[in-house]
């Protein structure tokens, strides 16, 4: 077929993990690395994606990964905006496909969304054009998160394979989880899943996950600790009795920390609550956290999948049926 | 009064146990004879005949669970169009849920409804009527007074009646009237904002899932209180192993108790939802294969009673959505016959027991006239051919509404003629005669 890149990777969409291998993986990695070094030079600036649109749809509000795919299109030239849809906006039923078609009709290059219910990215997908990324949908998914987990720990341990990762806290609500779970594990790392069981779906167990509910047990020996946030709603009762108790069981502390390899590292997705699931020391702790490192490689991570997935678009404008173009 | 003779026929009527060839005389609106020795000396003249070439005459089906937009809700599907879909489907009867806007929770609405479908459809149509006002599991609608009124049942549609001291009055009170209360047997607190079976799948797609138990949970309270009060009792739609075990202690122990299965419920698995599918988001939801094979044990071996379709139409703005946002529901009039079928074809329940979970059995429970093949009954007929194959096809169903999860699905066995009070309502247009 045609439109498979030279570079082998043959996704129009980026709209999970799932259904990626782990040679794709790489290679994100691998060009990641390069746009790494690009970033920290003075002229950061390329005009791969000149002349190209790239529209930022977020459903939800978010400055940082907002700001990280802003910067990744505006660094390979593209032209680029960004939308937010108000919440009320959401609720109307009809809004997301009526503005799929609005949006299709602007002919974007490619399209990066947020939205607050599972599904909702491939769904809009399916009504594009346009290249579309999952900047995290509902439950669901966020791979460019779980890619930049992925690039920070490979650039500071040099491999995945083998390595023991600890996800610590919400993961039932988590696509940071379901993401990253995903990723290590076709990476062939190990992956630990520790928290209350209120906070770990059901099933669990069969997403290739050991399962710990005691921090200090989940933590031993483990390379890498990924913290994740716990939305202040469900800390009321709902699903663990309180702030504190929380903290006391599932935070991040000297203590519990002390369980896992000397030299582990510290990841979070942010935005922290400190002192509710990470001490606030070990946060800026530049040994052991990589929490800053991981927004940088953030950037890098985007303009990899920016430019792997224009590789994908045609530079042929779409023609109709008769030969005129549309 | 017009006579028409129903010749070469395989008669098959599940209350009597008649499965045999023969020939059926109906006079006017009612069937007047039937048997395998009916006209061995020549139909008389004067009568019209109809040679059936083998096929299956049965009651026509009787369907205990079909939602309808009317009144409120008429763009996605009226007492009218459904009744043609109905027709379609071979089922005489339906039986409508009283969920609409307004509520069917007082005398007039019924009423409403009886005069509607009266004048406009073209099968039976009976209304259940709310169990309780609004149907809100607060207070008690009139039951006697409904029942009177001829809703031939009750129940909340769609949702429970999560107080346990409201539904223990209402067991009681009704068993006083002799009424059976129809419950959708899910505990709302634990099946939370669940829209899919809870499970591996919802987890891969970040869905909050409905535990199985939300189900056995409510069939198990359930089975208690009609313990207490002897109410007639009705589980709606069954989809889990556990409730059906329960259901099948609680018929063992002698209680008052019956329930159906919703085709989707056998028909399908929670792996039907793939990638965020909103035409498989049903009520109760689709469950585990393991789920799936108990239904059609518990089909086979009498626990559960009844197959309806929960006939549920949506139109396209309400599926077309992020899955947890969009409507639950899929149209099931025209799909019930061929896909209750696959459970013969298969081998897992013979022709006329699984007949009879779709004429007799519900008839016996609503105490309607129909339902069996005997003289002086309602000439309300099905005439089909059990092995024709064919793909189900969207575009040839006369409902109004489209969600249907088994477009394309090969299938076997077609409605022929629909006949209701001896008319035909139905001929199939691709028989070519």
């Amino acid at each position: 077929m045609s439109d498979i890149s030279p570079h082998g990777f043959p996704f129009r969409h980026l709209l999970g993990i799932e259904g990626l291998s782990a040679s794709d993986i790489t290679e994100i990695l691998d060009l990641s690395d390069q746009y790494v070094t690009q970033n920290r030079q003075v002229d950061k600036k390329r005009s791969l994606l000149g002349g190209r649109t790239q529209i930022n749809l977020f459903f939800e509000t978010s400055t940082r990964t907002r700001t990280s795919f802003e910067l990744a299109g505006k660094r390979l030239g593209a032209d680029v905006i960004n939308m937010t849809a108000t919440a009320s906006a959401i609720k109307k039923g009809e809004t997301l496909i009526d503005t799929a078609a609005t949006l299709n009709a602007m002919h974007p290059d490619v399209l990066v969304v947020r939205h607050p219910h599972s599904g909702a990215v491939a769904l809009l997908s399916q009504k594009m054009d346009c290249s579309v990324i999952n900047a995290g949908d509902g439950s669901h998914e966020h791979p460019t998160q779980a890619l930049l987990d992925a690039l920070t720990i490979r650039r500071r341990l040099g491999h995945l394979h083998g390595l023991t990762v600890a996800i610590c806290g919400d993961i039932l609500h988590s696509r940071v989880a379901r993401s990253n779970i995903m990723l290590l594990n076709i990476m062939g790392a190990h992956v630990r899943a520790i928290a209350p069981p209120t906070l770990l779906p059901g099933a669990m167990d069969r997403m290739g996950v050991e399962v710990f509910h005691d921090m200090a047990e989940g933590l031993r020996d483990v390379d890498i600790v990924m913290m994740l946030r716990l939305q202040n709603e469900r800390m009321n009762g709902a699903y663990v009795p309180s702030t504190r108790e929380y903290y006391h069981f599932f935070g991040l502390d000297q203590a519990k920390l002390a369980m896992a390899k000397p030299e582990a590292l510290i990841m979070h997705p942010g935005p922290m609550n400190r002192g509710v699931e990470i001490d606030s020391e070990l946060a800026d702790d530049i040994n052991r956290s990589v929490i800053r490192e991981q927004v940088e490689m953030g950037v890098a991570v985007r303009m990899a999948v920016l430019d792997l997935l224009s590789r994908q678009a045609s530079n042929q404008p779409p023609v109709g049926p008769e030969g005129a173009v549309l | 009064m017009s006579a028409t003779a129903y010749i070469n026929a395989r008669l098959i009527d599940p209350a009597s146990g008649l499965d045999a060839s023969g020939a059926l005389l109906t006079e006017g609106g009612l069937i007047a004879q039937l048997g395998p020795e009916l006209f061995d000396g020549g139909v008389p003249d004067g009568v019209t005949v109809v040679d059936c070439a083998g096929r299956v005459l049965c009651p026509g089906l009787i369907d205990m669970r079909v939602f309808v937009g009317e009144p409120g809700a008429e763009h996605k599907e009226t007492l009218a169009s459904a009744s043609q879909a109905a027709a379609a489907g071979g089922v005489t009867c339906i039986i409508v849920q009283p969920n609409t806007d307004p509520v069917i929770d007082e005398v007039a609405l019924v009423e409403y409804i009886k005069r509607q479908a009266r004048d406009k459809a073209v099968v039976r149509i009976h209304p259940m009527a709310a169990i309780t006002k609004g149907l809100r599991g607060e207070k008690m609608a009139e039951l006697g007074l409904l029942a009177q009124a001829d809703a031939v049942a009750f129940t909340d549609a769609d949702r429970a009646v999560a107080n346990a001291q409201v539904m223990r009055r209402v067991l009681s009170y009704a068993s006083a009237f002799n009424l059976l209360i129809c419950h959708y047997p899910e505990e709302p607190a634990l099946a939370g904002d669940g829209v899919m079976n809870a499970g591996e799948v919802a987890m891969r797609l970040g869905l909050p899932g409905i535990p199985t138990q939300a189900e056995t949970i409510m069939v198990e309270r359930d089975l208690r209180l009609v313990e207490m009060t002897g109410g007639r009792y009705h589980a709606a739609c069954l989809s889990t192993a556990q409730a059906i075990e329960a259901l099948a202690l609680g018929k063992a122990r002698g209680l008052p108790v019956s329930a159906a299965a919703a085709v989707h419920s056998f028909a399908l698995n929670e792996s039907a939802v793939g990638e965020y599918r909103t035409f498989a988001k049903t009520a109760p939801p689709l469950r585990s294969e393991a789920d799936r094979q108990a239904v059609v044990a518990g089909l086979a071996d009498g626990t559960i009673d009844v197959i309806c379709s929960c006939h549920d139409p949506q139109d396209v703005e309400s599926k077309r959505l992020p899955f947890e946002l969009a409507a639950t529901g899929i149209i099931g009039l025209e799909t019930m016959l061929p896909l209750a079928l696959e459970l013969y074809h298969n081998g897992a329940i013979g022709l006329s027991d699984l007949l009879a979970k779709m004429t007799s059995r519900p008839a016996q429970l609503l105490g309607l006239r129909g339902g069996k093949l005997s003289p002086g009954a309602p000439a309300d007929l099905l005439i089909f051919d059990p092995d024709k194959p064919w793909r189900i096809d969207e575009d040839g169903f006369r409902s109004k509404a489209k969600n249907t999860p088994y477009h394309d699905r090969p299938v076997q066995g077609r409605p022929w003629r629909t006949i209701v009070d001896g008319k035909v309502i139905y001929a199939d247009p691709e028989s070519g005669d």
